[in-house]
């Protein structure tokens, strides 16, 4: 998992044009500051990923770092849900992304669950990352499952192969009988996937 | 021939218009926030309405190729709804957003107090966020609905270069261009505008500060009649670049003033016509 450090390290080169830094002291000195400054990111920072840390985009990345310039505390949990209900497709991946590296505990819990409900892969994967450590065994197995359906490459799921369990591998193992009896192909990973949980059964 | 459509409400349209408008030549549009064919009743009707415009219709396009902004307002007929009002205080929010090149659609239905109060309001949110605005002229006693919507935007104090007052016809074309604000144009299969008559109004008063749009949305309506124009312009002897310009240039110099226009990255565009690249713009 991506540290804060290292997300900071990497984008002091990014932010070289300032308006990063100004941004983040702005949220420092006053929360609601981040409201307006967290969609316009985008425009400011760029999109691209970022040459040193390649997983993450320069604008996520921005992101991420801004709400971590948010004062820790009680007020944290309602502020980034509400940065997540008003965000834009872009905001929303961003917050998600962040979960892991912000003080919340188990609060943003809902906000995975938005997102995994969505048909937008840019949102089901982030939610997959690992702040779905909290999620329970049953909505991640079929969160799991909507990636396999949707065509996403499971590389987005964090602690994959460590939280994979034979209830994934049945569940697994009745999508591909039924898209190989449509005469229709499954990624590699699903199998690899499919291939280590029966071997570990039967081992 | 390569097109931006100015106006239409995809939410409302199937994949198979965006196939069809992708191999039409449309590479790029935008959907303003209007009124659904049922009335809603409260705000998180519009909030989830706005979600979809900046969240999920622009991944449906991007999937045909399509690069999609949107234009975010109360609408007027919505405006005489006291349920409905408090979406004004929600939408600075929205006017934030990248994808989000103006505020729209804005202006009268049926010129009652509420609509005049909500749109002086949103002209000056359109000021406030550096944002162009997109103005929709009313379908009943037009004349003056578009005169009255004019001394609105005058009064406003907002540049008429950035305004576009649209569904304009024969009769109502000339008051705008007098007043410097762009005239758009909304081709219908029956009603608003068609092609042959578009093409009349282009002879009449030139390319310039013109939009073409199909505003397609969930009554009969069609989203390939932007390309129909410009195939009946081209049949009435205009040239390709006369063409170009109303169906790709204008639009992006007009929406292009919001700074927020990305059209970058995509493919078919530099290059396919002489001296105009995308990154140019509107030159």
């Amino acid at each position: 998992m991506t540290g804060v450090d290292e997300l900071r390290g990497v984008f002091v080169a990014v932010a070289e044009d300032g308006w990063l830094s100004t941004a983040l002291a702005r949220v420092a000195a006053d929360p609601a500051a981040i409201n307006h400054l967290f969609p316009a990111v985008g425009r400011h920072c760029g999109r691209a990923p970022l040459a040193a840390l390649p997983t993450w985009s320069t604008d996520d990345a921005a992101r991420a770092l801004l709400l971590l310039a948010l004062p820790p505390g009680d007020g944290l949990p309602d502020r980034v849900e509400l940065l997540y209900r008003y965000g834009d497709a872009a905001e929303k991946r961003a917050v998600l992304r962040a979960l892991p590296l912000l003080v919340l505990g188990a609060a943003a819990v809902p906000l995975l669950q938005d997102a995994i409900r969505t048909n937008d892969p840019r949102l089901l994967a982030a939610a997959l990352g690992p702040y779905a450590a909290h999620l329970d065994d049953a909505t991640w197995r079929q969160a799991v499952l909507k990636c396999v359906f949707m065509g996403l490459p499971l590389s987005c799921v964090a602690d994959l192969y460590q939280r994979a369990d034979a209830e994934l591998a049945t569940m697994l193992a009745g999508l591909v009988a039924e898209r190989e009896a449509a005469g229709r192909a499954v990624a590699e990973d699903v199998h690899a996937l499919l291939h280590h949980l029966t071997a570990a059964t039967e081992g | 021939m390569r097109i931006f459509d100015p106006h239409i409400h995809m939410s409302s349209r199937t994949t198979d218009d965006y196939e069809r408008m992708a191999a039409a030549g449309v590479r790029a549009l935008v959907e303003p926030a209007f009124w659904l064919g049922q009335p809603r009743t409260n705000v998180g009707s519009f909030t989830d309405y706005f979600d979809s415009l900046v969240g999920w219709e622009p991944y449906r396009a991007s999937q045909f190729g399509i690069r999609h902004h949107c234009t975010i307002a109360l609408n007027p007929k919505e405006a005489n709804d006291p349920r409905c009002r408090p979406v004004l205080d929600v939408l600075p929010r929205y006017l934030a957003k990248d994808g989000v090149v103006a505020v729209g659609e804005i202006g009268y239905d049926s010129m009652t107090p509420d609509e005049d109060a909500a749109f002086s309001a949103q002209l000056a949110l359109a000021v406030a966020n550096d944002l162009p605005a997109l103005v929709h002229t009313p379908h009943r006693d037009k004349v003056r609905g578009t005169q009255r919507s004019l001394a609105v935007v005058k009064e406003s104090g907002i540049d008429p270069g950035r305004v576009v007052i649209d569904h304009l016809n024969e009769v109502t074309v000339g008051l705008v261009k007098d007043s410097g604000c762009w005239m758009g144009f909304s081709i219908y299969p029956d009603t608003k505008m068609s092609p042959p008559r578009m093409v009349a109004i282009l002879r009449e008063y030139g390319p310039e500060r013109i939009l073409v749009n199909s505003a397609a949305d969930w009554g009969k309506s069609d989203p390939l009649l932007t390309h129909a124009t410009g195939a009946a312009m081209r049949e009435a002897g205009f040239s390709d670049d006369d063409i170009d310009r109303v169906l790709w240039r204008n639009p992006v110099e007009f929406y292009g003033q919001s700074g927020r226009l990305d059209l970058s990255d995509m493919e078919d565009l530099a290059g396919t016509y002489a001296g105009n690249s995308i990154l140019r713009g509107g030159d």
